[in-house]
């Protein structure tokens, strides 16, 4: 699902985010990013999303090369992927239903039809009987889980989830990371940066983990 | 992803050409929930959905939209109440064609007899139709009548308007014309000829300058309004920031992003062609008394006229399209820079 060969990617004065990094994902997996502050997660979650460039190398998703992707064709490649931001990036001036069909909207679905995958998704993740509440008047907890369900009503072949327990209490987190277990076991493919060591090292996946801009463990899926 | 502070974009830029259409990207069937995938809106009916949605967006804010309306609805007034004083003007001028006279003002001491023995010869031209001769007596009850300055003359103590021939000559042609006059100009006691003909000329002149400046003014009024809808929507684009970043990160294309603004112009300029055409009846209502009595004094009883529905429809498609446009230039500046960092 994500292919990386040799990614490097410098920002301008100097800086180096990443430095060789190659590993694979294959779909269905579920894998988390780990590492220190500043050890490049970020970076490598926003090159996936196509938000940064690599200075180097060569990056695949779903079998296409990105360093081949037009201005053009980006937004079709990236309703693919569904993202769990770690501020969780809702909107605050529409309902949690309307957040949740955004993604649909977008694609241009026909708003019936939208609407019954809006509330499959949204009882995926409990909280059908909130939709038509503001997201604003959800705890930290619903409000994150709120946009699992965006990222995954589009039924997403690739799922990236960026410290999505940053803010959650051992419990939630638990209870979230329980929720990504499950779409991976349909055959998504699901990459989480996180720094919640306790809580990843108790799931047992396979662990990558960057150190300055480098990949020092779990490139070979062991 | 976590927001850090936006480095600049590095390394190699986006490839901009050549931009292959996207290929249609196969259904994922897998995911969290096993509802099937839904039917696909068309081009027209998402635009649709676009256009109400927008359009409700700005009704909910009314006073804010009935403002920028306001605003634009009075810069396009200004050049729009000036076309139609023109188009009036212009209708008045083709109206008086036919009314080409020649005023021959005698000298004010001419004996009544020699008065008449003037128009009897004149009468007996060919190229004359027909000659009235109004009395300095006359002229002055005319003037007091229609003038209002009874008082004022009525403190003169000797009538000082001269004898007149009005001459109405047969043909209308220019150059006939101004050969009578020419002619009529040089006969003994005439003091002078004047024709409506030059008065004509003069007032066709001013309405083909007015006609220019209307022009202009409409020009840059117009490029005024273009500004005010552009400003207007790039601070709507910066208001909706972190909504357009999150549509952007989960696959909206450059048109879906800019599709709500454009329509937002587009209302913008439609609600402001609306008020410029209340505006411009306004006027018409207000201006169309003294137009009435400025012409009557002329002794005619041309009325103002107002757009008809086709033009009316017309100047508020174009504002639209004004709209739109200014709405296209500010989304073309500002909406690229916003990209998800």
């Amino acid at each position: 699902m994500i292919r990386f060969d040799n990614v490097s990617k410098r920002y301008p004065g100097g800086q180096e985010a990443l430095s060789q990094v190659s590993f694979q994902l294959a779909a269905g997996e579920l894998a988390f990013l780990t590492g220190h502050s500043g050890a490049g997660k970020s970076t490598l979650l926003k090159l996936i999303m196509q938000m940064e460039l690599p200075s180097s190398g060569q990056l695949f998703v779903n079998g296409q090369n990105l360093n081949k992707l037009s201005r053009r064709q980006l937004p079709y490649y990236r309703r693919a992927i569904g993202v769990v931001f770690q501020d969780h990036q809702l909107l605050f001036d529409r309902s949690v239903f309307d957040n949740v069909a955004l993604p649909l909207a977008i694609a241009g679905y026909d708003p019936r039809d939208a609407a019954r995958r809006v509330r499959a998704a949204l009882d995926k993740v409990g909280l059908l009987h909130k939709e038509q509440q503001n997201p604003a008047s959800l705890s930290t907890g619903e409000q994150q889980r709120v946009g699992i369900a965006r990222a995954v009503v589009n039924k997403p072949a690739l799922i990236l989830a960026d410290e999505p327990t940053g803010n959650l209490d051992p419990a939630l987190s638990a209870e979230i990371m329980r929720l990504f277990e499950q779409f991976c076991g349909v055959g998504v493919a699901v990459l989480i940066a996180s720094h919640d060591l306790s809580l990843i090292s108790r799931l047992q996946h396979r662990m990558l983990v960057l150190d300055q801009g480098r990949l020092i463990s779990g490139m070979d899926g062991t | 992803m976590a927001r850090t502070p936006p480095p600049p974009r590095g390394g190699a830029s986006r490839r901009q050409a050549p931009r292959p259409p996207p290929p249609p990207r196969p259904e994922p069937r897998r995911g969290g929930t096993s509802v099937p995938v839904g039917r696909k809106l068309g081009r027209f009916a998402q635009h649709q959905l676009a256009a109400v949605d927008s359009l409700l967006r700005l009704l909910s804010d009314p006073l804010g939209t009935l403002l920028a309306a306001l605003v634009m609805g009075i810069a396009l007034a200004l050049p729009l109440c000036l076309a139609l004083l023109l188009q009036n003007l212009q209708g008045l001028a083709q109206n008086v064609d036919a009314a080409g006279t020649l005023s021959l003002y005698l000298d004010a001491g001419l004996a009544p007899a020699r008065q008449e023995a003037l128009a009897t010869s004149l009468r007996e031209r060919d190229d004359v139709k027909d000659v009235t001769l109004i009395t300095p007596a006359q002229a002055l009850s005319d003037f007091e009548r229609n003038s209002g300055f009874q008082n004022v003359l009525a403190g003169l103590d000797k009538n000082p308007l001269p004898p007149v021939l009005v001459l109405t000559p047969r043909s209308l042609d220019v150059d006939v014309l101004q050969n009578l006059q020419r002619h009529v100009a040089t006969l003994n006691g005439v003091d002078l000829a004047e024709s409506d003909l030059t008065w004509l000329q003069r007032l066709r002149a001013l309405v083909n300058l007015a006609n220019r400046l209307a022009l202009l003014l409409a020009v840059m009024l117009c490029l005024g309004g273009l500004r005010v809808i552009g400003n207007t929507i790039r601070l709507a684009i910066e208001s909706r920031r972190s909504e357009i970043v999150v549509v952007k990160l989960v696959g909206g294309t450059d048109a879906y992003v800019a599709r709500p603004f454009l329509y937002c112009g587009f209302w913008y300029g439609a609600s402001g062609g609306v008020v410029a055409l209340l505006l411009s009846v306004l006027c018409l209502f207000v201006l169309s008394d003294p137009y009435a009595r400025l012409l009557g004094s002329y002794g005619s009883d041309s009325v103002l006229h107002g757009f008809s529905l086709s033009s009316g429809f017309g100047v508020v498609a174009g504002a639209a399209l004004l709209g739109w446009l200014g709405a296209k230039l500010s989304v073309l500046r500002h909406l690229r820079a916003i990209e998800p960092r």
